[in-house]
């Protein structure tokens, strides 16, 4: 989904069209357990983690009553079953973010283990002394210290692409930064604090140009946009299951293929491997030279039922239902005295932080939570963001294809009881 | 609003918020630490100044939530003047009250830090009321000069 944001329909009745939020709502049994003395759950904080469809949580619920067994080992009928179930979601992986083949479909823990894996397996056989990574000022940690390590081991600098106060990339000094130095360039699709939608498709652009191999952090981008990898021509995608309504400890890197090829494995273990003697070890072919040991199959089935799951609905769909949310919730927010938006992008995906002046986001959580109003507050993992904005920390609502304009408005309600008791 | 938030944000808490007490740098201190709650990204920097074993005088400067910050004011007014063992032992008292750890506390023995006997009932807020002490108790055993909760 990369229309611009304003060009979006906004009207209730026209989403009423697009999405069946009620009828959603009613696949997500979490959503009608009440917490906190009887109240219903007003689930905000998706921008953490989503909860779960039953057609996910079903799905694992049948692998481990009829399919559990270990895959690519037995012959037996159970190893079969659940060979093929595992290798079919990453087909269903392959599809859903437009690669060109399985091998492409590595599974990893999250995002975090995907850039791990990319930063130490790719960037210690390429990046040397000298040489020079650039990501930019509104990144995750995940997406920080990787690279940070990397450079410390190497003698390589990071450098890092400005923001302006509206959270924004700075193109001009993005491709200021590409040198014949830059080895390779990693941004995320959308900033997970602040919202900001990136304008990716020119920054792959500029870093090819510039001779860098591209990397994005896809962890808010799959649950909330369109991803098709070839068209995007990106060199690595990364993301997390678990934001996209699929199981915690799921993850996939996308590589080209070439350029995983040539890359050394990273970790060692089984199912790495063709070969093993005490002299030579032949690595396996991809992807599973980067899959060592027994993997998470059961989360990995899951992920593919939760991406079956979007596409059923249809991700533009739900693009377009949470800009409804977000324009919604935003005004309201503003209209809420000393409430401060950070992060006012033009194109954002469903995230919105804020800060109000007197009360520290902490405690806003705290009164919220007691009204079962689930956000998130700190520093989101993105310290050098914070700093950037001269806020400690923020406040966070993030909306998902289940949330509505009353859960929005139920935000606004607990604000209000923020400010009665703290002024 | 429900009673439990009441009795979390009681007036003690949120005036010391509104109006930290020592909340300053402290020129003449024999020693600073910095407490970081990474959890949140509270921080906190503790200043102390230790004639033999009494605490002379304390003061805070940094950045956190209600209860941290309303934690480091009282803790501030309470201690200033008090031994090093006096500090040592309310640090216990207090430490007991916002873990809600059973046992009979008085009133006397609480003082003003009673205000935050509703944060036991909080238990992701505990680390919050206990960051200055801890750092406090940093800066008189003088061990480190960084505390982190986690």
């Amino acid at each position: 989904m990369t229309t611009a944001a304003g060009t979006l329909p906004r009207s209730a009745s026209l989403i009423q069209d697009f999405l069946d939020v009620d009828r959603i709502r009613g696949d997500f049994p979490i959503l009608h357990h009440p917490i906190r003395g009887g109240r219903p759950l007003v689930y905000l904080d998706n921008a953490a983690t989503t909860q779960k469809p039953l057609q996910v949580i079903d799905r694992i619920v049948r692998y481990y009553s009829e399919e559990n067994s270990n895959v690519h080992r037995g012959v037996h009928y159970l190893s079969e079953v659940a060979t093929d179930a595992y290798e079919k979601a990453r087909t269903t992986v392959k599809r859903f973010i437009g690669a060109r083949d399985e091998k492409e479909i590595v599974f990893t823990r999250g995002t975090t283990e995907g850039i791990n894996l990319v930063a130490q397996s790719w960037g210690r056989k390429n990046v040397g002394a000298g040489d020079e990574i650039l990501i930019t000022a509104i990144e995750h940690h995940s997406n920080i210290v990787p690279w940070q390590l990397l450079c410390e081991e190497k003698g390589a600098r990071l450098r890092v692409a400005p923001v302006n106060d509206s959270g924004e990339l700075v193109l001009e000094e993005f491709a200021r930064l590409l040198t014949p130095r830059t080895k390779l360039v990693a941004f995320g699709h959308a900033s997970n604090a602040l919202g900001t939608i990136n304008p990716i498709r020119k920054m792959i652009g500029l870093a090819h140009a510039a001779g860098a191999v591209v990397l994005i952090d896809g962890a808010q981008g799959v649950p909330h946009l369109h991803v098709d990898v070839r068209d995007l021509d990106c060199d690595f995608y990364a993301f997390s299951g678990h934001k996209v309504y699929g199981p915690t400890g799921t993850g996939v890197l996308y590589g080209k293929e070439a350029i995983l090829d040539a890359m050394p494995p990273w970790q060692g273990g089984g199912d790495m491997i063709l070969s093993v003697s005490f002299e030579k070890t032949t690595y396996n072919a991809l992807p599973y030279k980067f899959e060592a040991g027994t993997p998470n199959i059961e989360g990995v089935i899951g992920l593919a039922a939760a991406l079956d799951y979007v596409s059923a609905i249809g991700i533009d769909a739900i693009a377009t239902h949470e800009q409804d949310l977000l324009h919604y919730a935003t005004k309201r927010l503003l209209a809420v005295e000393g409430l401060r938006i950070i992060g006012t992008a033009a194109e954002k995906a469903s995230v919105i932080s804020f800060v109000l002046e007197g009360v520290h986001p902490h405690d806003i959580g705290t009164i919220l939570d007691q009204e079962g109003i689930a956000i998130r507050t700190g520093h989101h993992c993105a310290q050098p963001l914070m700093m950037r904005f001269n806020v400690p920390a923020t406040g966070r609502a993030s909306f998902a294809m289940y949330n509505t304009r009353e859960e929005a408005d139920a935000l606004i309600g607990g604000l209000q009881k923020v400010i009665e008791l703290f002024r | 609003m429900s009673d439990q938030l009441r009795e979390l944000y009681q007036q003690v808490i949120l005036d010391h918020n509104r109006n930290p007490r020592n909340f300053h740098e402290l020129e003449h201190a024999t020693k600073k630490v910095d407490g970081y709650n990474p959890l949140c990204g509270d921080h906190y920097t503790i200043y102390v100044e230790i004639d033999g074993n009494t605490i002379k005088d304390i003061g805070f400067t940094g950045n956190g939530c209600a209860i941290s910050k309303a934690s480091a004011s009282v803790m501030s007014a309470t201690l200033k003047g008090k031994s090093t063992e006096e500090a040592h032992k309310l640090f216990d008292v207090f430490h007991k009250l916002v873990t809600g750890e059973p046992g009979s506390l008085s009133t006397a023995e609480l003082g003003r830090l009673a205000a935050f006997s509703g944060v036991s009932e909080f238990p992701a807020r505990v680390k919050c009321a206990s960051l200055p002490w801890h750092t406090l108790n940093s800066a008189i055993e003088g061990d480190k000069e960084t505390v982190s909760t986690e």
